[in-house]
């Protein structure tokens, strides 16, 4: 395996040379970007780029990360089915101890609830033709670049006859979150560092309507330090040439049209709906479920048991963190009553998730 | 003698018998523990004595580079040898599950006596126990060792001072990736090879070869660099400043950990140790531990700083970032 390529996006002198073009592009107050996926967040705080960065550009953290965003009524559901006779829940493993109103698959599972942590949504699906006598429920929980995966276990389900397989949907779609994030003045985004793996599948002209209707920068950047840090630059041009376009700095892999064939799975298997963000609050046609033809494979329809969501009442600000009001050290649980051991919202359970990254990687 | 384990090769009787003297005999012929006493003699030994076990149940028992038998030997030699010890004697406790076949028994007993054999070690003592079908995996093996101080050195985290260097002897995650890419369920292949070895002829001649340079030394086993380096600075009350450039990752290593979103700074490692060494001294014993097979991809990888404790590390991309403990294992990334 060669890895000179990724040696070269992770090059110091040409991380300096660009830090030291962001800072003097940047005007006297810091520069509001939101870092929508995730994986940026952690890459972000992995490399130590915020401190550096620090008074000329402010990142917040998005949305983008499908285990923070999930909302507790997903978990109680998940729950209630495992409890079912003969079931057995099948999970990434980054769901495990996302709290629910109650309690957390983690917490079930030491009392006699069984989960088993899968790596791919077709583990799940070998499980069930393994087991025929077990209901195998798979907590089908991602963004665009886990949509085709879980699209595909469903096929070959279908296909094989596999019919003690079945997924409980939470697919999100990345560009109508934006939308929202955008209309909200209470978050003034001034510029979208837009996910790499997610904009592969979708292709980076999803981001068209979020950079034309709200005149916001978009710029689709790579997760290595280089990516980051040029994306970050590009957005600062945009602003300073007083446009608003969507860029790729990530052209190596994503294209303007995306994956064909993902998508085509996406559509086959799925339609949009009207889903529930935790701390968001319900986006119009943000998620997708499974298509009526793949009903039997649908563990809401299947089992009678669908995802209730309600708003969340705690003093948790989960829900202000996705959206980038504040800063995961702004809220008044951070690293006090809400810790990874111990986690109080889901951002600061997944590995992937801002409070987590900040807790991890910005302390000392 | 039977093809597979027995409960009864388990009971004390004839087949426990003929299990120790056919079988367990045949790899660990010494004077210490053939008469088969109920504890080996080991007689009088000179110096101060460490004293440390470890229990091993590693899944699979054999991969790529090692095994279980190489494992038990090397991980309580190592034990022994981050503490300044030489491994004098170690004790073998089996604890096997019934059906498990003969050859499997034999081939881990004969990794134990080479891994011995190459540590200068005699197995001294053992006990075998053999549990119900479904009650364990496998084999599990269990371990003590007894070592003797060279030097009457002593690990001594109080003496850490600002401007120390941290030193480790290789590439990180070898084990832990080999292990995990045995276990065959990550539909991944690459070329890893478990770095299970016997670190006392690489650390102990460092010390009367740099007297009063070596402070403190750990092996990174479970949890890896990062877990240890933390353990460290907190036995040390020290700031620890790493440089992410000068981190040595076995390509094939860095490749499995880029797909499934490892950090190789938490991955296992079996034949590496972390040392903290005064700073005049750092670069002498780096080149001290190049010279050794097990020690040739050693570098310099940080320093002790002024100020504070915990551990920090200067990224490729110019930021400084917390190392901090990971919380549960590492899972691959979902999106």
């Amino acid at each position: 395996m060669r890895l000179k390529y990724i040696d070269d996006f992770r090059d110091p002198a040409a991380a300096r040379a660009l830090v030291a073009r962001i800072r003097r592009d940047a005007g006297d107050a810091p520069v509001r970007l939101m870092e929508v996926c995730g994986t940026h967040t952690v890459a972000i705080a992995r490399c130590g780029i915020r401190p550096l960065l620090s008074g000329a550009v402010t990142m917040l953290s998005g949305p983008g990360c499908p285990v923070c965003v999930t909302p507790d009524g997903y978990i109680d559901a998940a729950i209630a089915l495992g409890r079912r006779r003969g079931a057995l829940l099948a999970t990434f493993g980054d769901m495990l101890r996302v709290p629910g109103r109650f309690s957390s698959l983690e917490k079930e599972k030491g009392t006699g609830l069984e989960v088993r942590v899968v790596y791919s949504p077709l583990d799940a699906v070998r499980l069930a033709a393994a087991l025929p006598d077990r209901e195998i429920v798979f907590l089908g929980v991602g963004f665009e670049t886990t949509a085709p995966a879980i699209g595909g276990a469903i096929k070959t389900a279908a296909v094989r006859g596999v019919g003690n397989f079945s997924v409980l949907s939470s697919v999100r779609t990345i560009p109508e979150a934006m939308g929202v994030l955008a209309a909200d003045p209470e978050v003034r985004i001034e510029g979208f560092l837009c996910p790499a793996h997610v904009s592969v599948v979708i292709g980076t002209d999803a981001y068209r309507p979020v950079a034309q209707r709200y005149g916001i920068p978009c710029v689709v950047a790579g997760f290595e330090p280089l990516d980051i840090l040029m994306g970050i630059s590009m957005l600062l041009r945009q602003k300073k040439e007083g446009v608003s376009r969507v860029e790729n700095e990530y052209s190596r892999v994503a294209t303007a049209a995306g994956n064909r064939k993902a998508q085509d799975m996406i559509r086959d298997v799925f339609v949009p709906c009207d889903t529930g963000w935790r701390g968001i609050g319900v986006i119009p046609g943000s998620g997708l479920r499974i298509a009526d033809r793949y009903a039997p494979f649908d563990a809401e329809r299947k089992f009678g048991a669908p995802v209730v969501f309600a708003p969340e009442g705690s003093a948790c600000r989960c829900g202000d963190v996705l959206k980038g009001k504040i800063l995961p050290v702004d809220c008044p649980l951070f690293g006090k009553a809400c810790v990874p051991e111990e986690p109080y919202g889901p951002c600061m359970v997944s590995s992937e998730g801002s409070c987590a990254a900040y807790y991890k990687y910005g302390a000392a | 003698m039977h093809d597979k384990i027995l409960l009864s090769h388990g009971e004390g009787g004839k087949r426990t018998r003929d299990l120790i003297a056919k079988v367990i005999a045949r790899y660990f012929d010494n004077p210490v523990l053939s008469p088969f006493f109920d504890a080996g003699l080991l007689g009088r030994i000179e110096g101060e004595i460490a004293f440390t076990t470890d229990g091993y149940v590693v899944t699979p028992p054999f991969f790529p580079g090692g095994d279980i038998g190489r494992l038990a030997v090397c991980g309580t030699v190592n034990d022994l040898a981050v503490c300044g010890a030489a491994a004098v004697a170690i004790s073998c406790g089996l604890i096997l599950e019934e059906g498990l076949p003969m050859a499997t028994l034999e081939r881990a007993l004969a990794a134990m006596r080479d891994a011995a054999r190459e540590a200068g070690v005699t197995v001294a003592c053992g006990d075998t126990k053999v549990v119900e079908r479904g009650k364990g995996d496998g084999i599990f093996i269990t371990t003590a060792g007894v070592g003797v101080s060279v030097d009457g050195w002593r690990p001594a985290p109080s003496e850490i001072r600002p401007g120390d260097r941290i030193l480790l002897t290789g590439t990180m995650g070898d084990h832990q990736v080999a292990v995990l890419i045995a276990r065959r369920n990550l539909a991944i292949e690459a070329p890893v090879l478990s770095d299970v070895a016997p670190l006392s002829g690489l650390l102990l001649p460092l010390l009367p070869r740099f007297p009063g340079k070596v402070r403190f030394m750990r092996d990174p086993t479970r949890g890896g660099v990062g877990v240890t380096l933390n353990e460290m600075a907190s036995a040390a009350n020290a700031r620890f400043m790493l440089e992410e450039a000068r981190l040595p990752v076995r390509e094939s290593v860095r490749g499995v950990c880029e797909i499934l979103g490892f950090d190789p700074l938490y991955l296992a490692n079996e034949g590496k140790a972390v040392l903290i060494v005064a700073g005049d001294a750092a670069e002498a014993i780096a080149a001290a531990l190049r010279e050794h097979p097990y020690g040739r991809e050693a570098a310099i990888i940080g320093e002790v700083q002024e100020g504070g404790s915990g551990v920090r590390m200067r990224t490729l991309a110019g930021g400084v970032r917390a190392v901090d403990y990971p919380v549960g294992d590492q899972l691959p990334r979902i999106c």
